[in-house]
């Protein structure tokens, strides 16, 4: 049965939910006595249909922060772009942000459509190498707003993972909305059979930012989800004219340099605020290569690596199953 | 505890929710500067932070982690000073450890807003900011829901100038049209960054979406606000960014939008 069955009412708490069936708005509906049964709570069958779907996938790697606005989509998008940047790497950006989702543009991709085959839906592709998928292409304007709760949001990442024709790749990255909610959990849960290389949390210096931050550290340890590393973006603004640089978002508690330092975490490198790398998500374009030799797009490559070496240094899926 | 919806939100004013579709925008910075100006110019001021992810307010406040208490009427949210101008409520003020995530799916989320929004003895207040974390989703309805037997007044909308931002931000419009809450206006933040040392003004996050998105719309463009170190800086240590620097381009911006916000309130 779907998570949120289209006959179900307005607060369905979810057929997989604790309270399914036991809930107050569960009242009236008709399939009450089903879910109260407990029939619907056994282990969801798509946890197994994933992994076997996924199976094809060497690397997963999630981009996670607490914090909203830091730069998780930019630094996926651009994650995507370097990865594919060897044409003999497949790579594929998932984009779960249900209600806010950024990618499409940040890709060039806006307007696009996904079309469905006989083996699934089909990622749009933006080279022969790079595959995106993202709640973005199914929605026909630029004004549709998605308003679902979580039970439904659940629902669309389970078919992200189960129903896209992903075919054989070297990575997936999965690009994340802020919090620790429906979403992170879901994307937990249904990976939850495969092997996840682990996460890349992106923070901004300030104090406001890390403290959502260790909210998502916090996460990420209580579901076992292994931490890559932490990047830093929006790191100091260099003026153009006069070469001098601000601390636009100052780093009053010592920045991420000091969280890893606390939390025992490997900083993977801090990005520089730079004017092109908005410009570039709006236009759709990479930065990377737009700008190769920006101080910015020069930490960017150095990430990467770091990233690279931890992904083939820890295994991969076929190893992890064998 | 059973008592109308209406009960502890009765001599409230009016309500004002602070929302986007993207996140990091400044909704948080905007709400407290928004409440601190109004506050400088003499009203009574409340702000409910449903952010459970990520609550910024108190440490924005510099309210730090006070016990909340329950009276008669429900909870008394945590005043900012002796005079009691300036009225919280938020999760960050139950949770024990400051570190510790909360990791709660929809429904459970649902629930805690609900008693957020109808069980805190606010009392009178002029002006009621709620702040939201980014999206359309469970917070978001479940806030609307609470507030229907309340006159919610409408909303102001936080989108930063670029491209990337406004596209999350027109969903939002469309939730609020949607939803039936009216949009009071959208406020651009991070409008250009010029520098201390010698003066040049740098487009950061793009130039000029927050207008051109309020006009595509049709909606009131109440003003931008610069990217100011200065005002980070205050946030991160939770000071009074409008008493500390009333000279400042920030202070005058943050001034003009709440007088605007305030004049539009009291005219409908």
């Amino acid at each position: 049965m779907a998570d949120v069955p289209e006959n179900a009412p307005e607060h369905c708490p979810g057929t997989a939910s604790e309270q399914a069936g036991k809930a107050s708005s569960c009242q009236g509906c008709p399939n009450q006595t089903l879910c109260a049964s407990g029939a619907t709570k056994a282990p969801d069958p798509a946890i197994a249909q994933i992994a076997e779907k996924l199976s094809t996938v060497k690397h997963k790697i999630l981009v996670l922060s607490g914090k909203g606005g830091v730069g998780k989509s930019t630094f996926s998008a651009h994650l995507a772009h370097a990865l594919a940047s060897d044409s003999t790497k497949e790579v594929a950006l998932l984009d779960v942000d249900i209600c806010g989702p950024s990618i499409p543009r940040i890709m060039g991709l806006e307007g696009e459509q996904v079309h469905q085959s006989g083996s699934g839906w089909s990622p749009v592709y933006v080279d022969d190498n790079l595959a995106v998928m993202s709640i973005g292409f199914l929605l026909s304007s630029p004004d549709d707003a998605v308003i679902w709760r979580g039970p439904k949001k659940n629902g669309m990442i389970k078919q992200f993972l189960r129903d896209v024709d992903w075919g054989e790749l070297d990575y997936l990255i999965v690009d994340t909305p802020p919090g620790t909610s429906d979403e992170h959990l879901s994307i937990v849960q249904y990976l939850s059979s495969t092997h996840v290389d682990g996460a890349v949390i992106i923070t901004t210096p300030q104090e406001v930012s890390l403290q959502d931050v260790r909210k998502e550290i916090r996460f990420c340890q209580k579901v076992k989800l292994p931490i890559i590393g932490v990047v830093e973006n929006m790191s100091g603004f260099v003026c153009p004219k006069c070469k001098n640089t601000s601390q636009i978002f100052p780093p009053t508690t010592g920045g991420a340099e000091q969280m890893c330092a606390d939390l025992h975490l490997p900083l993977l490198g801090k990005v520089p605020l730079d004017p092109r790398i908005a410009r570039s998500c709006d236009e759709g374009k990479s930065f990377l290569n737009e700008v190769p030799d920006s101080p910015a797009a020069e930490v960017y490559r150095t990430i990467v690596q770091s990233i690279q070496d931890h992904c083939s240094n820890h295994g991969t899926e076929e190893q992890s199953t064998t | 505890m059973e008592h109308s919806n209406d009960g502890n939100l009765a001599q409230v004013q009016h309500v004002v929710l602070v929302l986007s579709g993207k996140g990091g925008v400044g909704k948080s910075t905007i709400t407290t500067e928004l409440a601190l100006a109004l506050r400088n110019a003499g009203k009574k001021v409340g702000i409910l932070d449903v952010d459970l992810c990520g609550p910024s307010i108190p440490r924005m406040l510099s309210v730090g982690r006070p016990d909340v208490h329950q009276c008669d009427s429900g909870w008394v949210p945590v005043y900012t000073d002796a005079k009691k101008s300036l009225a919280l409520m938020s999760i960050g003020f139950l949770m024990e450890d400051p570190d510790e995530a909360v990791v709660w799916r929809g429904p459970k989320k649902t629930a805690l807003i609900g008693q957020f929004v109808s069980d805190v003895a606010w009392g009178e207040l002029d002006v009621l900011l709620v702040d939201t974390p980014p999206g359309t989703s469970d917070e978001h309805l479940a806030v609307l829901e609470n507030l229907k037997k309340h006159r919610v007044d409408g909303a102001v909308l936080v989108t930063t100038p670029q491209a990337v931002s406004t596209g999350d931000v027109r969903r939002e419009i469309t939730f609020c049209k949607k939803t039936g809450v009216r949009i009071l206006g959208i406020i651009e933040n991070m409008s250009g960054f010029v520098c201390p040392h010698c003066s040049e003004c740098s487009n950061i996050f793009s130039k000029g979406g927050g207008e051109e998105l309020a006009k595509l719309t049709g909606s009131e463009f109440l003003g931008s606000v610069p990217l100011d170190p200065l005002l980070s800086a205050s946030i991160e240590e939770g000071k009074d960014f409008v008493q500390s620097f009333p000279n400042s381009a920030t202070f005058s911006a943050l001034t003009s939008i709440s007088q605007t916000l305030l004049s539009s309130l009291q005219a409908a």
